[in-house]
């Protein structure tokens, strides 16, 4: 909302500004509140007088109508949807499929028990569910009992480091008798904790540690959390973006293995 | 200096209580043992003879595959998924080529789509052969293993003639094939076909009645339908404890459902089933290629693919059954030319984690025949 009042007072390098940094930040890093931004922006412009500076604008927000109608059909599904990690906010140049929602009568169902935690979208013909942390091992349970998804294919992580809540949770699940596969997401804060889903299926276990080996996100309940691919003395975790593809644990490397680096 | 006769050096101080107490005993196999298939470590807790748990170690193998493709673009990763499971490496590029073509929206043409199943079935058997001699070569017998490098090697054969390259071929590119199929390779494969279908009832006849091979692999390493299911273990494995399911069949990729194959199953869950399973999948898998080297379709064999790619925004999980399972890449993408996240779903990895259950009141020697039939790839579990 701060951002809705700056944009009137100095109407052209603020309308150049989203334009420029449009293509260099990737869409998932965005969050909603920008992409609401540039709807206002879009009005605005036909208030300012020198004219070049309009064309330019609305050159640049026409591959983003596409994507226009995907939006706000998804926002009154979900009010919740402000920390929405990859799709809609501000796609770059080559405007691809934004996520539609998804509605079948398991989602009616969950919607009616949670209402906003819980967001249903479909993307490139694949139906993935993004719900709130708190709401994580009750809809697992629930997917698993009551929707028949018996068999976890896997569970991952992604790093947004630019959002506050840096880390998505994804757990990709297989129904045999629905034959149906779905993903569910949700939204971890850094050093905060994932109830463990080995209860659930088996399989998680080693899964999940090795997310806390990439990631360094712990699942609490896990009955053996530790490093599963690096040694058990190795400091950082690799796959989050601030780790170097160059950087190591030197330290251990030195000791352990005797020498001066690996490289 | 003192006198060896009046020191014993047997008069050793005794502590009150020994590991010879104890009845159990916990023994280290791996990474260096040639049963392991590669750098696996396995710590064994034993009652005797019998095991009655075990841990895996892994990652001795661990390049960091999946933070190599945030730092390369799609296509330059495209050789990396090879090293894998190097075993099955047209298996391994098949899955990432088209779970990026599905992030690109762009379909392969039928030609390249029938000649990716021609291939990708030949790296089956590959991966099926070396499977067999290895397996029957740790329980004991020596002869399969001769018998199936020398077929395998007709297999290789072609895919040096194809792109060069027997083991790492890198043999797909997103969007298609760089390579048509060349002078002859309609008539290889069918002779190929001809040639291996004798040799397979060839290996069995050396098996499957061998009574030491019914002992050493009958209800060995049981693990049953709903325990794979819990355990998400998939491929072969999941088949011979009798859940029919293929994603082949169940969710079709490639232009699989094109053509005629049958899944086995198998009803007991064990090592024998394992066996059994393979050995029908390689004739199935004859089958598929016998339908598809008899209709290749003319026309180009490259999508539309831009040069530079840059799929648009999205996640997408694309996963295809590789001769060891359910092989998946889950691919986000920020609209650059880097993937922003390629995970891997290792079907090695997965299976493995069986293991445990599966050896529990088993004796050691049958530890290997257990890590023989789940057909793992080190390359694959630690990525």
């Amino acid at each position: 909302m701060p951002d809705e009042t700056k944009s009137p007072s100095s109407p052209p390098p603020e309308n150049e500004k989203p334009t420029a940094d449009q293509p260099a930040t990737p869409g998932g890093l965005k969050s909603t509140p920008s992409g609401s931004v540039q709807s206002e922006t879009k009005t605005t412009p036909t208030k300012p007088s020198p004219p070049a500076e309009t064309s330019t604008p609305s050159k640049a927000d026409a591959p983003v109508a596409p994507a226009k109608p995907a939006a706000p059909a998804a926002k009154p599904a979900a009010p919740a949807a402000g920390e929405r990690p990859a799709g809609h906010p501000a796609p770059p140049k080559p405007t691809g499929p934004v996520p539609t929602p998804w509605d079948s009568p398991m989602v009616a169902k969950f919607k009616q028990m949670y209402g906003s935690g819980i967001t249903a979208l479909t993307h490139l013909g694949q139906n993935y569910l993004e719900v709130d942390r708190s709401l994580i091992p009750e809809i697992l349970q629930l997917l698993r009992d009551d929707e028949q998804f018996d068999y976890c294919v896997d569970l991952t992580a992604v790093h947004y480091p630019k959002r506050e809540k840096q880390f998505d949770v994804v757990w990709v699940l297989y129904s045999f008798a629905r034959n149906e596969r779905i993903r569910v997401k949700t939204q971890v804060a850094d050093g905060a904790t994932v109830p463990s889903s080995v209860p659930i299926w088996a399989t998680c276990n080693w899964l999940e540690r090795e997310v806390y080996d990439m990631f360094g996100i712990k699942f609490d309940g896990h009955p053996d959390m530790k490093r599963i691919l690096l040694p058990d003395g190795w400091k950082g975790f690799p796959l989050r973006k601030d780790y170097g593809i160059l950087q190591q644990d030197s330290e251990w490397v030195q000791i352990n293995l005797g020498i001066e680096s690996g490289q | 200096m003192t006198d060896p006769n009046t020191e014993s050096p047997l008069d050793l101080e005794t502590p009150d209580k020994t590991f010879l107490d104890s009845n159990e005993l916990v023994i280290n196999m791996g990474p260096q043992h040639p049963a392991t298939h590669g750098v696996l470590r396995v710590i064994l807790r034993l009652d005797g003879e019998k095991v009655l748990g075990l841990e895996c170690v892994i990652g001795y193998l661990h390049r960091g595959v999946e933070k190599i493709a945030e730092n390369r673009t799609y296509t330059m990763f495209n050789p990396y998924v090879d090293r894998m499971d190097y075993v099955a490496a047209i298996s391994n590029g098949l899955g990432y080529c088209e779970a990026v073509e599905k992030l690109l929206s762009v379909e392969a043409p039928p030609r390249a789509q029938y000649i990716r199943v021609i291939l990708t079935e030949l790296n089956r058997i590959a991966s099926h052969q070396l499977w067999l001699g290895t397996h029957a070569l740790d329980i004991g017998a020596i002869t399969p293993l001769f018998y199936t490098f020398r077929d395998r090697e007709e297999i290789l054969k072609i895919f040096e003639k194809y792109c060069g390259a027997r083991l790492t071929t890198h043999a797909f590119r997103i969007g298609g094939l760089q390579y048509e199929a060349y002078d002859g390779f309609e008539s290889d494969v069918k002779n190929f076909v001809s040639f291996v279908k004798p040799k397979i009832d060839e290996y069995e006849e050396l098996l499957t009645t061998n009574r030491i091979w019914l002992e050493r692999t009958k209800g060995v390493g049981v693990i049953s339908g709903k325990d794979c299911i819990a355990l998400g273990v998939t491929g072969p494995v999941l088949r011979a404890s009798g859940v029919k399911w293929d994603i082949r069949k169940a969710l079709p990729y490639a232009n699989y459902k094109n053509f005629d194959f049958e899944i086995p199953t198998g009803q007991n869950g064990d090592t024998y089933d394992r066996y059994i399973v393979r050995m029908i999948e390689m004739r199935q898998s004859l089958r598929i290629i016998e339908q598809a080297v008899g209709g290749i379709p003319e026309g180009p064999i490259m999508a539309k693919v831009p040069k530079v790619m840059k799929p648009p925004v999205g996640e997408i999980y694309h996963s295809i059954e590789a001769p060891k399972g359910e092989l998946g890449y889950f691919i986000v993408s920020d609209g650059s030319t880097q993937p922003y996240r390629v995970r891997v779903r290792p079907p090695s990895f997965v299976n493995l984690q069986a293991l445990d259950l599966m050896c529990r009141n088993q004796l050691v020697a049958d530890v290997i025949a257990v890590i023989g039939t789940l057909d793992i790839v080190l390359g694959e579990v630690d990525r």
